[in-house]
């Protein structure tokens, strides 16, 4: 029997559709040309331009440490309640689940809207600390659910063993319980700070003055800077992000 | 064995929620000895086993181990090591890193634990595979890691939780062999759970039936098979027949005569001196019988009953005979000598006359609910439950 072409080519159009818009980014950032509408030949003049642009470098920079502050602490704090969820028997579970769950699917406005309103009513000052307790409060879902994977294959007699062969809390945690859940907390982890270093709509509402990201720049300078910048810039962030998550997904599979 | 009770558990009970597993249990263990525990699942041996390893606290009693209480002690803190069922081994180590976990936990001198581990390695004929990881290896090869993991701490009682049950059966009777082995060439307590009355027959210098979280009968493998102390051990081990019947009279202490509805009266040795009109259960082994054409000449103790062949089932180690009696349907075993040249084998439908030793019946109360369950299993039910395996004795 001759196999149906339909599947490919539907799979195939599906993937243009996908990805066309981002080549199309992607290739105009190496347009020599300062309008994306005309192609004028290949040219790294916009990457070189980057080297100079000092505010993208200080919203990287703020990017990066928010990233990685949000990214370890909801390590973390995602992997303690992926094993409070996994190991303790209550009635209580159900809704610690559907708590973790929530912020996975809830509308990011919603969460923007509302830790805004916190904030605001707390009042604390708008600014790099407050992107990053907003940061953690989201990531810690993520972290959480990627962990708990991990714990659903694993085998607990084995911590039993440790203790049967010596080993008090602190080792059967360092020795035995860290390093078989390591590939499911980096993973956790690196999914993390992918989702933290290009959220824009939680922190667009968090921010303060002088605490801009590295997505809200580009934001910005959609609207007055030059879109061929942007090209190159949104194509480093591209290969970083996806950089990330290619190891993640490396580090779960190894793991199975 | 001189050492009298090196391991005890005195009055040692586990709840969980409104589930008694383990209820009341005493036991003594002696110093040296391969002690089983055997039940079927649920009924307490893995909770008794876990609450020695330190996993489970009792609700009430104590456990002993060498003359000190070590009830409250963590795990880590008893000088006891566990086989589990699953191997347990750790899988990011490999079989040597695995085998000097707990020496190195110890912080022992590096050379030491080499030396130690080398030791082991050879033990369990593994010297060429230290470098491997655990998915690396086969099951019975985790289980000899397992083993020697565990051993090298040289643990006063070596805790065996079902380490048979997931291999295959050829890969069992091997290691069965090999923990026989092990258990004399190191010479130190085991406490072996199973719900596989083989490997416990085969093993055990004692074993204790455990049933509903409470101790049925502690024993020899002879004295359990043999002289069981409840119709649930008799059922439990190996195959046997059971009678409903009532104490009629009791003769001379030793002996009483009962009656079994459709039998004359049955002439049983009554250890427990049960008294008259109590029901019992006559139990009776499938080869403790006697089976032939012609009506034998009875001794004074023996019983005689005339049935007639339902089926002849031969499996070459024996003969299975199905025979009618009354309302039952009765097992019974036989083996041969010069099988082929016997030209009158006993065939289906005959009539046959099956006799048995007054000192073969055993009675037993017949009051508690598992009783009542074993009455409505069919006996043909209760020869398949317990299988053929029963060349245990």
């Amino acid at each position: 029997m001759k196999r149906s072409r339909v599947p490919l080519v539907a799979t195939v159009a599906m993937l243009v559709f996908f990805y066309l818009p981002i080549m199309v980014l992607v290739i105009n950032s190496f347009n020599a040309s300062r309008f994306g509408s005309t192609w004028e030949g290949w040219s790294l003049r916009w990457y070189l331009r980057l080297l100079h642009e000092r505010e993208i470098w200080y919203a990287l920079k703020n990017s990066l440490i928010i990233a990685f502050g949000a990214s370890f602490v909801s390590v973390l704090i995602g992997t303690a309640a992926a094993f409070a969820l996994h190991r303790y028997a209550s009635r209580l579970q159900k809704t610690h689940y559907a708590m973790i769950f929530a912020p996975l699917v809830m509308p990011e406005i919603l969460m923007g809207i509302g830790l805004l309103l916190f904030f605001v009513a707390l009042g604390v000052n708008l600014g790099l600390f407050t992107i990053f307790l907003a940061h953690v409060t989201f990531c810690i879902s993520y972290v959480a659910m990627v962990v708990l994977g991990r714990l659903q294959d694993f085998d607990f007699s084995i911590i039993e063993a440790a203790q049967d062969l010596g080993a008090n809390w602190w080792t059967v945690t360092w020795r035995v319980l860290v390093p078989l859940l390591m590939p499911g907390i980096v993973a956790g982890g690196l999914l993390a700070f992918t989702l933290s270093i290009d959220d824009f709509v939680i922190t667009f509402f968090v921010a303060g003055p002088g605490s801009t990201t590295l997505p809200i720049r580009i934001y910005s300078m959609i609207k007055h800077g030059s879109p061929p910048l942007i090209n190159a810039l949104s194509t480093i962030l591209l290969v970083v992000t996806f950089t990330a998550v290619w190891f993640s997904q490396r580090l779960m599979e190894d793991a199975k | 064995m001189a050492n009298g009770e090196f391991l005890e558990f005195e009055d040692v009970s586990k709840y969980f929620g409104r589930i008694r597993a383990v209820d009341g249990v005493s036991l003594s263990v002696r110093k040296g000895e391969f002690f089983s525990l055997l039940g079927p699942s649920g009924c307490g041996k893995t909770t008794l086993l876990r609450i020695l390893a330190g996993f489970e606290r009792p609700d009430t009693g104590r456990v002993l181990l060498n003359g000190r209480d070590i009830t409250a002690l963590p795990p880590h803190e008893r000088k006891v090591n566990t086989i589990f069922q699953s191997y347990a081994l750790f899988p990011h180590l490999t079989v040597r890193e695995n085998i000097a976990f707990g020496l190195r936990i110890e912080k022992r001198p590096k050379k030491e634990i080499a030396e130690e581990v080398e030791r082991m390695l050879v033990l369990i004929q593994m010297e060429d595979q230290a470098e491997k990881y655990p998915d690396k290896i086969s099951g019975g090869q985790k289980q000899r890691v397992a083993i020697a993991r565990a051993l090298i701490k040289k643990p006063q009682v070596l805790l065996l939780d079902e380490p048979l049950a997931a291999l295959d059966l050829k890969l069992r009777q091997r290691m069965l062999m090999e923990l026989d082995l092990i258990h004399d060439e190191v010479g130190i307590t085991f406490l072996y759970v199973t719900h596989d009355q083989g490997e416990a027959m085969s093993l055990s210098d004692r074993i204790a039936v455990m049933n509903g979280g409470i101790i049925e009968q502690v024993g020899t493998p002879g004295e359990i098979y043999e002289a069981p102390r409840s119709s649930f051990v008799a059922a439990f081990i190996g195959d046997t027949n059971f009678f409903e019947g009532r104490v009629a009279e009791v003769v001379g202490g030793e002996y009483s005569r009962l009656v079994i509805d459709g039998f004359p009266e049955v002439l049983c040795f009554n250890d427990k001196h049960i008294s008259v009109g109590n029901p019992v259960y006559l139990s009776i082994r499938p080869e403790k019988f006697h089976i032939s054409r012609e009506k034998p000449e009875t001794g004074n103790r023996h019983n005689v009953v005339q049935a007639r062949v339902e089926d002849v089932i031969y499996q070459g180690l024996m003969t299975r005979y199905w025979v009618r009696s009354g309302e039952y349907r009765i097992s019974v075993a036989r083996q041969h000598s010069r099988f082929l040249l016997d030209e009158t084998p006993i065939r289906w439908d005959e009539d046959v006359w099956i006799s048995w030793h007054a000192d073969d019946g055993y009675m037993l109360e017949r009051y508690s609910e598992s009783d009542e369950k074993l009455v409505s299993l069919p006996p043909e039910n209760i020869g398949e439950v317990n299988g053929e395996g029963n060349g245990a004795a």
